[in-house]
């Protein structure tokens, strides 16, 4: 337990049960997190990928405002035009404005990346409660389910989901949260476990706790930390699993500007026109790049266990 | 030891059962009539619905299409591409060489860099070369597969013209492909060669070793690697995915035959009997090539034991 929390309540002034009891309190209410925020703000690497993210988002989100051209609003006099100060990341093969179209890739891509993790973590973090807290035959059941899915590689997964589903941007976002279930309900579920061992939650049970809260209250906060890490780098996973698929033509189709189907439509042309692929290509990467650091950071923070892995 | 590996190989029948099950429902779990499918979304004749639902075996019980389904498979039969009306072994069979040697080529250069990285990393420690080496593994986490290769194109084809951009045969089609498959690999390994390393550069039959005045070139190579590889050769059965996956993406980028891009034709094409047979391959391998890795880790690291 850190200094500063011992300080604030004075514990050497209180009898030993209750400082004992205040301490364990106050570690499971606010230092936690608190501890673990002053710890993030001390990583330049994490802050810098928050903004990194933060500024991504807001570009995608004031697209409509920024870009100063329309993302599929073709142009016979600026077709393959180098960057230049009118076209600054240059324009491609219809002479469609490149920095307008990463702009607005962004918009797909990226709610891609959040939205398929949010069903991820939904669903992953459902199922790996009840599978370490019920235990038994749902138990089976569930890790049996979990183990025939991590028979398939994330991308034969989702290519097999978007075979079967077809290509929308919705079923790009299923397919992709989907194929990252089972390593979250495997974290999940191990926590469960050890969690549902301990002295706190027998105690709870024995003073009449309901299952439910149980789960709920008193399982769950051990369980979000590192749903929170897995959480933040499946962000990056998933936009970059989605942005492969839409550049194998599996995803959102072109004229759609997204930046997996920009990058396809610019391969051929990396030859002469490199600027076409290489814009959309450093967005995904600056995006990706940064939600690891951010990623990293978190885990540092949460788990100080895990630091140097 | 015997237990384990019964064990293991017991767990992995159901597994390989539940794959081919999937396989099999992917025709129905499509929404609408499986028989469009077969007709490749043409409209019908009712004669000609009715030849199609017996032909594919569509008028029978699921039960007893799964069944001869499964007799199929038992007889090496995955039926016929709808686009080709090509045996499906067949193109996956050609498909998969192809696949395998950019896979293992991916391995090579992710073994190869990462543990070099890593151990550099790790000997200089807090120097500028542990900094970059993972500046660069930060970097190689983060870059799409398929934006590295095209990276890798422009640079050493289209600019310098040091390797071919597209076509297969000799090494040098194999060395950009091989080196975007396995760069992500080697910055994972990277990372954990160095932590695992700069952990056991403190155990003390390290300090002992250094202390009889062992050089320090061996007591890297003898006392240290070779204990700090363990984690490393634990997690190959993860990069094995992202390895499989690198190839399916950089088949792509180069312009390679292989399972990856027969499995994104026929998805473009909606051809099922190939989308299957390449999906129950691939995730059969698969789950075969990390059956083996799991049994491997038995005999490298004989504390290694299922619980």
């Amino acid at each position: 337990m850190s200094e500063a929390s011992s300080a604030t309540v004075g514990l050497d002034r209180l009898p030993d049960w209750q400082a004992e009891a205040t301490l364990g309190r106050q570690a499971a209410a606010s230092s936690l997190a608190r501890d673990a925020l002053r710890r993030l703000w001390r990583n330049p690497g994490a802050i810098a990928g928050a903004i990194v993210m933060v500024a991504m988002v807001l570009l995608a989100i004031f697209a409509p405002v920024i870009a100063p051209f329309d993302p599929i609003a073709q142009d016979s006099t600026a077709i393959r035009a180098a960057p230049s100060a009118k076209h600054i990341f240059g324009a491609d093969s219809f002479g469609r404005d490149v920095f307008s179209r990463v702009l607005y890739g962004g918009r797909m891509s990226l709610p891609v990346g959040f939205v398929a993790v949010g069903i991820t973590a939904i669903v992953g973090v459902v199922l790996g409660l009840i599978a370490g807290y019920y235990g038994r035959a749902i138990d089976s059941v569930v890790m049996r389910w979990v183990d025939l899915m991590l028979a398939f590689p994330g991308i034969l997964l989702a290519m097999a989901l978007v075979a079967i589903l077809g290509t929308s941007l919705f079923n790009l976002m299923l397919a992709v949260g989907i194929a990252a279930i089972p390593e979250y309900t495997r974290v999940v579920r191990g926590t469960v476990l050890s969690a549902r061992e301990a002295e706190y939650v027998t105690a709870a049970r024995v003073s009449g706790g309901s299952d439910r809260t149980i789960l709920l209250r008193h399982i769950l906060p051990n369980v979000l930390p590192p749903v929170i890490v897995l959480a933040t780098l499946g962000i990056a996973g998933a936009i970059i699993l989605g942005s492969t698929l839409s550049f194998l033509g599996l995803g959102i189709k072109p004229p759609t500007p997204e930046w997996g189907n920009m990058l396809s439509d610019g391969r051929s042309m990396m030859r002469h026109q490199w600027w076409v692929s290489f814009f959309p290509g450093l967005a995904i990467m600056l995006t990706v790049l940064a939600i690891n650091l951010l990623g990293d950071g978190l885990r540092d923070a949460l788990d100080p266990r895990l630091r140097n892995r | 030891m015997t237990r384990y590996i019964l064990r293991r190989l017991v767990q992995a029948v159901p597994v390989l059962f539940g794959i081919t099950l999937f396989t099999f429902l992917m025709v129905h779990l499509t929404p609408g009539d499986p028989v469009l499918i077969f007709s490749m979304g043409k409209p019908l004749s009712p004669e000609r619905e009715a030849q199609i639902r017996h032909q594919y075996g569509l008028d029978k019980p699921l039960w007893e299409q799964y069944w001869d389904y499964m007799g199929g498979l038992a007889r090496g039969d995955l039926g016929r591409g709808l686009h080709d009306q090509r045996p499906v072994w067949d193109t996956i069979h050609e498909a998969m060489g192809p696949t395998i040697q950019l896979t293992i080529a991916g391995l090579c250069v992710a073994i190869a860099l990462g543990v070099t990285l890593g151990v550099l990393a790790a000997i200089f420690h807090n120097s500028w070369l542990d900094s970059s080496a993972m500046v660069v593994a930060l970097l190689g986490v983060s870059t799409p597969v398929f934006y590295l290769g095209l990276l890798l194109l422009f640079a050493f084809s289209f600019q310098i013209h040091l390797f071919p951009a597209t076509g297969t045969g000799g090494w040098q089609n194999l060395v950009l492909p091989a080196l975007t498959v396995g760069f992500a690999s080697a910055a994972y390994i990277a990372r954990l060669v160095r932590s695992s390393m700069l952990e056991v550069l403190r155990q003390d039959y390290v300090v002992t070793a250094r202390a009889k005045g062992v050089g320090e070139r061996l007591v890297v190579t003898q006392h240290a690697l070779k204990n700090a590889l363990i984690p490393v050769v634990t997690y190959f059965g993860i990069q094995l995915a992202g390895l499989l996956t690198g190839a399916v993406v950089t088949e792509q980028v180069f312009s390679r035959p292989g399972l990856g891009r027969v499995a994104v034709t026929a998805i473009g094409n909606r051809d099922f009997p190939l989308i299957q047979g390449t999906v129950l391959v691939t995730a059969g391998v698969y789950v075969l090539v990390s059956l083996v890795i799991d049994l491997s880790y038995a005999f490298i690291d004989p504390r290694i034991r299922y619980e």
